[in-house]
This record gives C-alpha cells, structure tokens and sequence, in this order.
C-alpha cells in the first residue's frame, strides 16, 4: 500500500511524460505481481464500485476527528476532495501496515461492501490507523471509488511493455477489457499482460475488442489543407457521427458490444443481437452507435444499407436518455431505436485487418455490410468533393444533419493504437462551436488542482430584449473550462468581492462578468429552468468589452434549436 | 470601552491616539512587523520593537521617523501603557500589549509557536481580549515539527545534486528564507540567492542570526559546474521569468504552508512543495489563544468567519475585525502570489 501511496504521490507532483513513465516503471519492476494487477487496474482507469457511502465515511471522520459538522464541511470545502480532507483531519498515524495493495483491496477494502453502518464504525477508524497521511488518503479514494491520476491508459501501456520488452501495442491488445467490472485483477492476469509472445495469442481472445485508433483535432483553416494533408483524394473522408463510438465483435457464433471506454455494452441495445446471424465469425467492425430517426417518407433511401444519401440521426441527447435507463422498456426501444454506422473493419475471416490500408479495409467493410443486410448496420458514408473547398462547403451542412463534422481518414493509413501518428492518422475536423454571450450568476469551488478557488460557474442569459422594461437572468449552463489559470485567478478574486449570498457551497455574484460560451449541441428540456440544454458548455471567451446588459438572451438559444 | 476599534485607516486605539499597522498613512502608528501589508509607508510616527529596526529602514527607508523598544519595556503614551513582545514569525515580529485602566489588549500581529532560532519566540501574554490572526485558520492545516521539513529539503537537493541538476526553492524573501538557509545543512553544496534575498541575508547577519555563507545567483555562469550542485533561493515572483532560463535543467520546490493541500501544489506546478509557514497552525492558533487567558478574541485576516465560530463555540466572546492585511505573500493563497510585486528591496 505503501509503495503504491508512493507512486501516486510522484505521478500526482509532476508533469512530465517521462517522469510519469520512470515513476512506474520504477514501480512495476519492484511490485510482487498480485500488487501490480491491481496498480494496473487502477492506473488504467479502473474502479470497482463505491464499497462505503461517502455519508458514512464524514460521519466517521468527523467522530474520529472529534470536530463539529460544520467545521469539517469548511474544511471539505477547502479541500474540494473528501478522500484528502480526511486524511487531513484524522489525527497522523504511524505507518504500520506492511501489507501490500492486494491484501489492501482484497481482504480489508473490499469486504466493506455492504457491511452495516455499525461494523463499518468499528472497521474503519482500524484500518485508518495503520496508515501514514499519503497511503490514506490513497485508501479512502479507493474506497470511494475516486481514485484518479494524471497517466493514460496509453503511459501504463508503455510503461509495461518497455519493462517486459514486448510492443505496446501487443500490451494494449492484452489491456483491453481489463478493467471492465466483470475482471478481476490477479497475480495471474498481471504475468500474462507481461508475457513473451505467444504464437496462439490471437485465439486466446474470445470476445475481446482491438483498441480504439483515436483522431486528433484538426483545427487549421481550409486554405492550408492542401499544403498540411496533400490532396483531398488521397484521403477518405465521412462524417462525424454524435454517437457512441463502438466494437462490433462476431466470434464462435457470439456478439458482443464494446463501447469506446472498452466497457461491455451488448446488453444495452438488443436491437442489435440480430447481427449475430448476418456476420460471419471472426469479424470486428469498428463504428458509431447512433439514434435512427423512426420511419418517415424518406426511410427507403436512409435505411438503404448500400448507400444511405442523407443522415438521418437524431441528437445524442435522445441517446442519452436511453443510456441512462436502467431497463430498456418497449416505449423507449420503439423511440429511440439505434443503428451502427459501420466505418471500419478490423478483422475478417479471423484474420487482423488493421495493417491493411485504410481504402482496402473500407472496400471489404462495404461488402461485408452488403453480405449481411440488416437495417441497423449501415455504412457510414464515403463524402466525395473536388477539393479541400468543396468538402468544407459540404461540412457547412453538418449542423443541419445533425452531425458534429467530417472525419479525414488518409486512404493508405493503418489502423494505428489509440491517439498514435506512427501508422497513419485520423483527423477530426469539426464544425465550430454554438456560442452565446452569457452572464455568470453563480460560482462555486472547484475540486483537485482547483480546489478552494472559485472556478466553475452557472451562466444565464436574459429572458427578454434589451427594450423589454422589466427582464431577469435566466440560467442556463454550467461550465468550469476554457479559463487560463491567470483569467480563472482574476475570476477568482472578482467573484469574492461580489458575493451576494451565500448557499452552502455556493455564491450568487453581482452580474458584472460576460463570457462567450460555446457548446456542442442544444435541445429542448424539461429540467432546466430555461427550458433549454446545451451539451459540453465552456468559456471560449472573456468578454471584457461587454456589459451585461449586451449578453444574449432565450431569444438567441431558441433560434439554435432550429 | 475598547482599547482597539477598527477604522478605515487600521486598528485604532482611541485612549492612546494612535495605529497598529495601519494601511493608510496616520499621524502615530505601531508596527508588528515589517512585511509590506503591516509595514507602509507615508507615517509620520513609527513606533516597533528594537530588533526589527533594520529590516523597517531597509523597506520603508533610512530616515523614517522611527522610535523603538527592547521587548518587554514599557512606554507610556496618553495613560496608555504599551509594549512589544516576541511574535516568532519574523525577525523583530512583535505582538503589542496596551493596558489602560486596569484593561488589558494584545494585538498578535502574525505570529507562530515553533521557535526556528532567527527570531525571539513567541511569548504568551496574558490579556482581557487577544486581537488574533488567522491565516491558517482550518483544522487541516497542521504542521510537521520544522526539522522534519528541513530534512526533506535536503534530501531533495542531495538526490538533485547527484543527477546534476540545480535545485531551485522558491520561497518569500523576507522571513521564510532566512529560516530555511538557517535550519537547512549547508555542507550539502553550493548556496545560491536571488537579489531580493541577499539584502535581507545581511540584515539578519548584522542582528546576530546565523546565515551559512551565500553566493549571488547573478555572479555565476551557467557553465560553472557548482550551478548543478547548488541550491537556489529565490522569491516566487522569480518562477516562469527569464531569470530562471540561467539553471538550464533544474528541480523546482516551493515552501509555503499552502503547500499543505494538494490542490495548491498542483496550480503551483512545481515539482515538490515542502509545507512550511511563519504562520501558526490550527492547533498553534487555539494553543495561543488559550494561553493569553483572554475572555474576548478579535479575529483578523484569514478564515475569520470559522474561528470565529469554533471560538464561540469554545464559550468565548469572538467576533472579526475587518481588516487590510493578507496582502503579504504567504497570506495570499499560494495561487495568488503570482501578482504580488512587494518583492524587491529599494
């Protein structure tokens, strides 16, 4: 646990790469194997789910502390993370735990799950006792399920595969589904990540996903394309879909669904089990789970699995609501019914696809969509344009399709491993953000490197014109991104000399500060006070040169919703 | 009657006619201490304890009007009988006691319990009402006994020195690096400080307080091979400026006891925070109050509004003053220092 609390303390103090990288290698080199297979899971993005209710873990700090509510809430807020608030406030123990982070997880952590709040009471303040400052507050974001650390996936990968000498991307194969719920990490599955390569690797795979490739942002003007990418026809250029992006994977006469976050998801959309009688086995294709627009006059054309003319998704906002079902009644699967926009193929005939390039991987895909002829796999099409100006006048419709941009795909390129250049690059070349000229009406502290300064908003737009006589703000979205540390300190300060009122962890400021926010897409809703819902608001700009009665108002979002 | 109100120039003592720190210039002020938020410039009177004598005229000038008392003696002004005792957070940091008709006042200034050996160190005074600080006025924040930091310290600069690299600390120039180049072990290496830090180096030197010898960063070459091996001491204000460009491939820490949470230290950015203050902790803060046996508590700068509260709580008369101060740079947030500019000397 120790060795562990260690780690995260020097992946936590800096910022570079390399250090990350040396800090678990470090690790890795010295961890029993039991220990690394959990390091893994966590540092890979794993969580096992909350063992104990944050209430109990307060009411337990606040006992053992011996301070009032009050003063630990003041503390907390501060802090802006509940796992170091505790381990603040408890008084400092000796580290007298030797045991390392898979007795830690397996035999005192994870038996907590479900125990009474009285036995909990009697556990707890134990377990807490045998730990210095750095491995609790390691533990309790373990117990709650919070632990998270500047390293991607992408770093743990290469950190393993420098120190067992193996390609990172063969590692990254073998990471995939690691963390899924279902996995539980042993000495076992730690040694086979770490493995010499084995001639039958490919068929000890079962339902197992290849890593997403992920694209970049591209973000230059249309003028400089041609010098940047060469010409427009070397490259295979689509849509970019508001979906979920997702594996379909065909073996031994099964299916299963992997959604980009490599989570198991077949279960969710049972409209798409009839695929596992059209794809032969031993197929992956990689795609976009999107919310089908029901039948209309036009469904011939859009449900033509060879040649789909016309988008006919509908916004991920409906998606969404689906996603967030528990169970998926009749009501909502007749609403919101999904297909898969197929794009890429990674593997065929039980063969890995992914270094053939890109054209001759469509081609196949193309014809492999047209073997199996099901309405919800369709192909996502190919857009075709005289050059770099005619796709970006045809980019100017994405908006109205409901799509987020186009996707330029370089037609020699191999299907590379998460956001890698080496074998080829895909590109995301979206549409400009939606933007209004808001007011920021509350503010509350934010969390982790932002903790006890004032960073993340509520912003408002008026709810009549500028002549209207009498007119209120209206809020709108919350956003808590798109600041320089410089803007969100001056921010910072503004919002605490302008505090109106006070509501537990959050400040109503005087209106002074206009900022243009931007966003991804708009919908109507019922739970916001506007009656409106932007999806991934943030600031694109401070509006110094604005005074808050030249922000927009509803007017301006309603004419959005198109 | 209150021996001290607060007005829109500083605390107030109506009986004696004259300012604790005030913030806009007065006829007659008493000073704590000298760092820019307590100290100001444009008084006509000063009145502070002897030892701080030097690092007053070094700030606020050479001809100040300046009158000063031993710690411990007593002057009386107006039927007022005031004196200085040791604060512990600077070098001649004072707290002032004023007793008049049989009542008794201290105003604590800044101050901190640990003795760090570059100043006198705090003395409880027992009074009637304690006018407190509370920069630190959170129960999460505890220090570590200071030789345990200083160790730290080393060890960081001897596992830098080792890969060659500079180990640059950034620190507040007046009080907080005297402390560390006093408690740190300067048999390590080479000892290299920023111009803001060297002038006040010297005055500390002329009072008597120990300085291992310290070279002027500006003097070395960025070939000169001792540059790996040094430690550098320089005020924050010094980070991300072309200065820093001399150190080519350097370590940086920052010491400051806002590197108490790691929310801090991340926006700081730098690789190590080491959690050291010249502010007194949580417990320091309910440790001194209770030893002044005083009934009523004045809290100033800080977290006002929580000990205030706890205070009550406790059965105390606390309320806040409204003040100025906390425009000095360890009072300000770690994330706010950025801007503070009251850094070099004249």
């Amino acid at each position: 646990m120790k060795a562990f609390a260690q780690l995260y303390a020097e992946l936590d103090a800096t910022t570079s790469s390399n250090a990350k990288l040396a800090a678990m290698q470090h690790y890795f080199a010295q961890a029993a194997p039991e220990d690394a297979a959990w390091a893994v899971y966590f540092l890979s993005g794993g969580r096992p789910r909350q063992l104990v209710p944050v209430r109990i873990l307060r009411e337990l700090a606040v006992a053992v502390s011996g301070l009032s509510p009050w003063l630990f809430e003041e503390s907390y807020q501060a802090v802006g993370d509940m796992a170091e608030t505790i381990s603040l406030v408890l008084p400092e123990a000796v580290h007298s735990s030797d045991d390392g982070l898979a007795v830690w997880i397996e035999k005192k952590l994870l038996p907590l799950r479900g125990e009474s709040p009285e036995v909990l009471a009697e556990q707890l303040p134990k377990l807490w006792s045998q730990l210095d400052r750095s491995s609790l507050m390691l533990c309790i974001k373990l117990i709650t399920g919070s632990f998270r650390v500047g390293v991607s996936k992408l770093l743990v990968t290469r950190a393993l595969a420098s120190m067992a000498h193996l390609d990172s991307k063969r590692v990254a194969q073998r990471l995939v589904g690691y963390t899924d719920l279902s996995n539980r990490p042993s000495a076992a599955s730690y040694l086979k990540l770490i493995a010499p390569e084995s001639t039958d690797e490919h068929a000890q795979r079962g339902g197992q996903p290849y890593p997403f490739f992920l694209a970049h942002a591209l973000s230059q003007p249309v003028e400089q394309f041609e010098a940047l990418l060469g010409p427009a026809s070397q490259w295979q250029v689509e849509w970019k879909w508001d979906g979920i992006r997702a594996q379909v994977v065909k073996r031994e006469g099964r299916l299963w669904i992997w959604s980009r976050g490599e989570e198991l998801v077949t279960e969710r959309f049972p409209e798409l089990d009839s695929l596992v009688h059209g794809l032969p086995d031993g197929t992956v294709i990689d795609g976009e789970i999107v919310a089908w627009k029901a039948a209309t006059a036009d469904t011939e054309d859009a449900f033509d699995p060879q040649a789909p003319t016309s988008p006919s998704v509908q916004p991920f906002a409906l998606l969404q609501q689906r996603i967030g079902r528990k169970t998926l009644g009749k009501k909502i699967l007749d609403e919101v019914p999904v297909v898969v926009l197929a794009y890429d193929l990674l593997e065929w005939a039980g063969e890995d696809w992914r270094n053939q390039p890109q054209a001759a991987r469509r081609a196949q895909l193309d014809q492999v969509i047209a073997d199996c002829n099901n309405p919800v796999l369709l192909s996502s099409p190919v857009l075709t344009g005289d050059d770099w100006f005619d796709l970006a006048r045809q980019r100017e419709a994405s908006r109205s399709l409901g799509v987020e941009g186009m996707m330029l795909k370089a037609r020699d390129a191999l299907y590379g491993v998460g956001r890698t250049k080496d074998m080829g690059v895909w590109w995301k070349w979206k549409v400009d953000p939606y933007s209004v000229d808001a007011v920021l009406i509350y503010a509350q502290r934010g969390h982790g490197r932002r903790a006890s300064l004032y960073s993340d908003y509520t912003f408002a737009v008026w709810d009549g014109p500028a002549e209207a006589s009498e007119r209120t703000l209206v809020p709108f979205a919350k956003a808590y991104s798109g600041l320089t540390d410089e803007e969100m300190r001056q921010v910072d300060s503004i919002v605490r000399k302008t505090t109106v009122e006070k509501f537990g962890p959050v400040s109503s400021v005087k209106p002074s500060l206009v900022f243009e926010l931007g966003f991804e897409g708009i919908a109507l809703s019922k739970r916001h006070k506007s009656g409106i819902a932007v999806r991934f608001p943030r600031m694109l700009r401070w509006r110094r040169d604005k005074s808050v009665d030249e922000a927009d108002n509803l007017a301006t979002l309603q004419d959005l919703l198109g | 009657m209150d021996l001290v109100i607060a007005r829109p120039e500083g605390l107030y003592c109506p009986a004696g006619e004259f300012y604790i720190d005030p913030w806009r210039p007065v006829e007659r002020s008493v000073i704590t201490h000298a760092h820019g938020d307590h100290a100001r410039t444009g008084n006509e009177h000063y009145l502070a304890a002897a030892p701080g004598e030097g690092i007053l005229r070094a700030r606020l000038g050479q001809d100040i009007n300046l009158q000063t008392l031993a710690y411990g003696e007593r002057l009386l002004h107006h039927g007022v009988t005031l004196s200085f005792h040791p604060a512990g957070h600077v070098l001649g940091s004072a707290q002032v006691r004023l007793e008049y008709g049989g009542e008794v006042w201290v105003a604590s200034g800044d101050y901190k319990i640990e003795p760090d050996g570059t100043c006198a160190p705090f003395e409880p005074v027992r009074c009637h009402t304690f006018i407190t600080e509370s920069t630190f006025g959170l129960p999460i924040y505890r220090w570590q006994p200071q030789a345990q930091v200083f160790a730290e310290i080393n060890q960081w600069w001897q596992a830098n020195a080792a890969e060659d690299k500079t180990s640059v600390l950034f620190c507040y120039s007046f009080g907080k690096a005297q402390r560390i180049l006093h408690g740190i072990d300067a048999s390590l290496g080479p000892i290299l400080t920023h111009g803001a830090v060297e002038p006040l180096n010297r005055v500390y030197r002329e009072s008597g307080v120990y300085i291992p010898p310290t070279l002027y960063a500006g003097d070395i070459k960025k070939s000169d091979p001792i540059m790996r091996k040094a430690l550098v001491i320089a005020p924050p204000s010094a980070g991300g400026s072309t200065w820093m460009r001399r150190f080519g491939d350097y370590s940086d820490g920052f010491a400051s006891g806002w590197m108490r949470l790691r929310g801090t230290r991340r926006r700081r950015g730098v690789d190590r925070g080491f959690v050291l203050s010249d502010h007194a902790d949580w417990p320091g803060l309910l440790w001194a109050i209770e030893q002044t046996g005083a009934q009523r508590v004045m809290v100033t700068h800080g977290s006002v509004a929580v000990l205030v509260r706890h205070l009550r709580e406790q059965g105390l008369d606390a309320q806040g003053f409204s003040t100025e101060y906390g425009d000095d740079e360890e009072e300000l947030n770690a994330t706010e220092t950025g801007t503070a500019s009251a850094e070099v000397l004249p």
